[in-house]
């Protein structure tokens, strides 16, 4: 069928050598400029570019590299549990989750931060990520941080800030001034380093607010859109702890002792954006007073250790969302999405150097 | 045995320049999400993934189509190393243009993510969620996507000297024809 001779056609005059260059050097044009293009949009030519790479790179320069471990957020301890909608958030989002009843849920606690042996008092900052699991197989995950706001509202200022912080090679630790440098010329901190002045490392992870910060938009039925930024609030545990204990590694061995009592809830809360309100700029608050709907109870059973437990695999990517839940146009999602998927790639490459122990 | 034809079928052409836009289209697409950190990186990669399913389902009706239509022979006097080269680099584009849809579904099933093609319509995982696997499946996504972009540009060169040089009918065959 292939190797059928062709009919005869009628023979065309030989091209003069110097046409037969011209036309190679066609070719060779027409190739260098598809290859070109494909390189600028890989980003090769183009190296003022911010890639997800460049990102998790900065996080490796500024932390060290700890294979198989988030590239950040790298100290942490798995949880599941489940969470159970009360309802009340139906009639702003038709994602299953909201509906009345119990959605699973693997989680994970952590610290801010690319050295899983960092110690807990080194920081205030605690973290909690989500997923939940609907019936329908669609998932929502979160990545929610103990403070209000972020420092800086686009994934260029995060990566200054990343610069800010690296560590200057003479001494190992970050050159004085550039930080309060660059915090000078963000104003955009300011909110961020108010809460941090008050902050302290909290003993537990069970008594802390997280909240998801980025703005999201909830879809109903109908197809209407709200802007919403939701968080979760302890529900009837201790107040947190003013100081933290020396130990380094506290928080995993409180999460244990409370667990090992009961499970330990919180309340899952919605709060919706008035016109006005910035959704696309998670360094900037909403006014106080908005309206806050309480859409149920996340409820942790059991604490499992990070490097064999079931989130150790997840990738808590911020915009693998359910229908009913839609991102914001916030330029920091897209960035956390990007720059994940770039440390999962990794971290997942690495697994297999792991430890199973707590400490190499 | 009916006389050898001297052109593609059209049905043949029409799904061979369709999936040529496609299939460059989806290469950019993936090049360029992968280098981004701005929302350019969502809106690509929902592009990415409905249009990644699309490729698939046409190269099975296009290889169909191959078989069951009459393909234009090569020009007799092409060289024997020029007629293994175009052999082997359609085989080649076939293979890859089936294979990368399923490596980054499955790419994406290892990561234990939901395969989603809207906000909705969700593909159900086709392997088990693993991180060695997704680490070895999304590398090699990578690397036979590189292998299909030279590919496609080493099958654009060949098929410009055939047009441009030879003379011989072969860009003719895919471009233009009554049969």
């Amino acid at each position: 069928m292939v190797d059928q001779l062709p009919p005869v056609r009628p023979a065309k005059p030989p091209l003069s050598p110097t046409s037969v260059m011209l036309r190679l050097a066609g070719i060779g044009v027409v190739v260098v400029v598809m290859a070109g293009a494909f390189y600028y949009v890989n980003g090769t030519l183009d190296s003022q570019r911010l890639r997800p790479k460049t990102l998790v790179n900065a996080l490796e320069h500024n932390n060290g590299v700890y294979p198989g471990y988030r590239r950040n957020h790298a100290k942490g301890i798995c949880v599941v549990g489940y969470f159970q909608s009360n309802g009340n958030a139906q009639g702003l989002s038709r994602a299953q989750v909201f509906e009345d009843g119990r959605t699973p849920v693997v989680g994970r606690f952590a610290l801010p931060s690319g050295n899983p042996y960092a110690p807990d008092s080194s920081v205030p900052i605690r973290s909690l990520a989500l997923r939940f699991t609907e019936a329908n197989g669609q998932q929502w995950r979160t990545g929610m941080n103990s403070m209000p706001v972020f420092a800086v509202g686009t994934p260029e200022a995060f990566y200054q800030m990343l610069q800010a912080g690296a560590p200057d090679p003479a001494t190992g630790k970050p050159r004085p001034g550039a930080m309060p440098g660059f915090f000078a010329a963000h104003p955009e901190s300011a909110p961020f380093l108010q809460w941090v002045k008050t902050a302290k490392p909290s003993a537990s992870f069970a008594t802390e607010s997280y909240n998801g910060i980025n703005a999201f938009y909830l879809v109903n039925a109908a197809g209407q859109r709200q802007a919403v930024r939701w968080g979760v609030v302890p529900e009837g545990q201790d107040a947190p702890g003013a100081t933290a204990p020396d130990d380094a590694d506290y928080l995993e061995q409180d999460l244990t002792r409370r667990l090992a009592a009961g499970p330990l809830k919180w309340q899952l809360n919605l709060t919706l954006a008035e016109a006005g309100d910035p959704v696309n700029d998670a360094s900037k608050a909403w006014p106080a007073g908005r309206k806050v709907i309480n859409a149920g109870t996340l409820v942790l059973q059991q604490a499992e250790q990070q490097n064999s437990g079931e989130c150790r695999d997840i990738n808590y990517d911020p915009l693998i969302l359910p229908r009913g839940i839609e991102p914001s146009d916030d330029p920091l999602l897209a960035a956390r999405s990007a720059a994940y998927a770039s440390s999962y790639l990794r971290r997942t490459s690495e697994v297999d150097q792991l430890s199973q122990e707590k400490r190499p | 045995m009916s006389a050898p034809v001297s052109h593609f079928a059209p049905v043949a052409r029409f799904l061979h320049w369709l999936m040529a836009v496609m299939v460059i289209a989806m290469l950019f697409i993936g090049a360029g999400m992968a280098a981004s950190v701005s929302e350019r990186h969502e809106w690509l990669l929902n592009l990415h993934k409905p249009l990644g399913i699309a490729i698939l389902l046409l190269v099975v009706v296009r290889l169909f189509v191959r078989f069951s239509t009459r393909q234009p022979g090569l020009p007799a006097d092409l060289p024997a190393v020029q007629v293994l080269a175009a052999r082997m680099s359609h085989l080649l584009l076939y293979g890859l243009m089936f294979c990368l849809p399923i490596v980054g579904w499955a790419m994406i099933s290892a990561a234990g993510d939901p395969v989603m093609l809207s906000s909705s319509l969700q593909l159900p995982g086709i392997v088990p969620a693993s991180p060695g696997t997704f680490a070895f499946l999304r590398k090699a996504h990578t690397y036979l996507a590189y292998l299909l972009f030279f590919t496609v540009l080493l099958h654009l060169a060949a098929a410009l000297f055939h047009g441009w040089i030879r003379r011989d009918g072969v860009l003719q065959s895919m471009v233009r024809g009554k049969d």
